[in-house]
């Protein structure tokens, strides 16, 4: 065990402190937090003490319990917007890959995606529908999904490519079958790696979103807006921004880290050359 | 030869820019709210609305209506901002300067950083200054730009007082005011480009220092220094430089956040308030400027490719 964490320092120190985090968000009303959303007018702006470990925002809310709660958004968000656009990405490089007709269509509607700066591209979304935490995994998968499917359709093009598979083909395999059988689990590695930096990039787009007024509706203690709160008096009381800020790094470098490690470990080709 | 590469690779992004004209389109086409009603006003009655519809062309058929768009967005007609009423052309022209100066000088500030340090990092490749140099990359795209920004203007505008907290100052005032206001902004937005440019020239170099034409290099008596930075940095640039073209996107995205901290009036705060105000002819202009200005740079990429690697214009 102590062994295998030597050899694979990222996935272990990552993957342990993303579980931590992932036990912190799922255990949040046992963290010694109160309510995040109750109000108390008449302790506002109050600065970290025995009572306020994080001190209290322009509301009288304690930051504590709200970075706490913060992080349930952030973990939805990333894990959400991974989660589907490998789902949606996979499924859209596999029919490029394979209908030949559908290729040049599909590649070139991604890459007028894939043209739009991403942040700009969820703005642009977001701007149509109002804030929800929903909304904002649909929009920044939107800007993700076009990437993954470049990914996989490159992989299935080299696949294709190679001997076993075209033996495949030669024997009679059917097209479903030969997807299923040897497409799929040589797009495992690369999408999973991809996964976890599409985890980590969602979760700064949420924060992102957040901060600037397009992101989830200012009720969700998100950190994104919990920052953009603290904004207004950030020069006389810095702390309301700093302990968000510094649990969305921490939460990010956790994801970042595990992907390294991910990558290296799936791929020791790659990791001799990044 | 260079010209049949050049003319394919400027024919292939018409296709591009339209599908990025037609979102954007569509982006107003499909936003809520009525603008005949809004025109209209609240005493309006429906024979009214009905009537201003026809009167802006709003009834007729989305293809007639995203040509009439497209025609006057190639005359440089980018519509009317519904909150300020006025031209978004104008509007954006007002604001190039500061967001211009902003990128600009990341950009020239993260590749003076980044390229340096990841051909130490992977000529010096297993050390510590190596490791070091990584970690400080796998930082770099962790820490958000906010998060980044407002340390900086912790540390060194409110504690010690050396920089202004915000604000931009025109170029036209003196070039040592408007570099003052932009030193942190720039170290800020920079931070995850470095990581990105360094990560990847790191990677490129480790692939060349392995060729033979590097070990014959240094047989025939070559010092190490133009080793790396005359035979391995021109053969290992491609990567580099596409990776720089690709970051433009976080550039334009972390300005408009940048820009929100550090209160710089460019484009990217536009689009911010934009949203706030749901004034969608401003957020579709800033849009289509933005992916206009990434799509070209990365055909100005894509040309240079040819001069660094004579073999891609095959």
């Amino acid at each position: 065990m102590i062994r295998w964490a030597r050899r694979n320092p990222g996935i272990a120190a990552g993957g342990l402190l993303l579980v931590l985090i992932v036990l912190i968000a799922i255990l949040a009303p046992l963290m010694f937090t109160v309510d995040p959303t109750a109000l108390a007018p008449a302790r506002r702006t109050r600065p970290p003490s025995a009572q306020h470990w994080f001190g209290t925002d322009m509301l009288g809310r304690d930051v504590y319990s709200r970075v706490i709660y913060g992080s349930r958004v952030s973990l939805i968000v990333g894990f959400a917007v991974a989660l589907l656009s490998s789902v949606f990405g996979l499924a859209i490089g596999v029919l490029a890959g394979f209908v030949r007709w559908l290729d040049e269509v599909v590649m070139r509607a991604m890459d007028g995606l894939m043209s739009i700066p991403p942040i700009l591209l969820a703005i642009a979304l977001m701007a149509l529908t109002r804030g929800s935490v929903q909304n904002v995994i649909i929009a920044i998968t939107i800007a993700e999904v076009p990437r993954v499917g470049r990914l996989v359709r490159g992989v299935v093009l080299s696949l294709r490519e190679l001997p076993y598979v075209e033996a495949a083909i030669a024997a009679g395999t059917r097209t479903p079958r030969l997807v299923w059988r040897h497409i799929l689990p040589n797009t495992l590695a690369p999408l999973i790696v991809q996964a976890s930096y599409i985890c980590a990039s969602a979760m700064i787009t949420e924060a992102i979103l957040s901060f600037i007024g397009a992101g989830t509706p200012p009720i969700v203690p998100s950190w994104g807006n919990i920052m953009a709160e603290g904004r207004a008096l950030w020069q006389v009381k810095p702390f309301i921004v700093f302990f968000p800020a510094a649990a969305l790094s921490i939460t990010v470098l956790a994801v970042n880290l595990l992907g390294d490690g991910l990558r290296d470990a799936l791929d020791p080709r790659l990791a001799k050359r990044l | 030869m260079i010209w049949r590469y050049a003319g394919r690779r400027i024919l292939a992004t018409i296709p591009v820019m339209g599908f990025v004209a037609l979102f954007v389109f569509s982006l107003l086409y499909f936003a809520p709210g009525d603008p005949a009603a809004i025109i209209a006003g609240d005493q309006a009655s429906a024979e009214d609305i009905v009537r201003i519809r026809a009167s802006l062309g709003l009834d007729r058929p989305f293809i007639v209506r995203f040509g009439e768009w497209l025609w006057q967005v190639l005359h440089g007609d980018l519509g009317t901002s519904i909150f300020a009423n006025l031209p978004v052309a104008h509007m954006i022209g007002q604001r190039v300067e500061p967001t211009l100066s902003l990128m600009v000088l990341t950009l020239l500030f993260a590749v003076a950083v980044a390229v340096p340090l990841g051909v130490l990092a992977a000529a010096r490749a297993g050390s510590w200054i190596d490791r070091v140099i990584m970690l400080f990359a796998v930082l770099g795209f962790s820490v958000p730009v906010f998060v980044v920004g407002y340390l900086l203007a912790w540390v060194f505008a409110l504690q010690l007082d050396w920089l202004p907290v915000q604000g931009y100052v025109p170029l036209a005032r003196g070039v040592l005011p408007w570099l003052r206001n932009l030193v942190m902004p720039v170290i800020a937005l920079g931070a995850i480009y470095i990581a990105l440019i360094a990560r990847i020239t790191r990677a490129a170099m480790l692939e060349v220092l392995g060729q033979d034409y590097i070990r014959t290099a240094r047989a025939k008596g070559l010092g190490s220094l133009p080793v790396l930075f005359l035979h391995a940095l021109k053969n290992a640039s491609v990567p580099i430089v596409t990776v720089v073209g690709i970051g433009v996107a976080l550039l334009i995205g972390g300005a408009v956040v940048t820009e929100t901290v550090f209160a710089i009036p460019g484009i990217g705060r536009l689009v911010v308030d934009a949203i706030l105000r749901r004034d969608y002819p401003v957020i579709q202009g800033v849009t289509l400027l933005f992916s206009v200005v990434y799509v070209l740079v990365n055909l100005a990429v894509d040309l240079l490719y040819s001069v660094l690697d004579p073999r891609i214009r095959q």
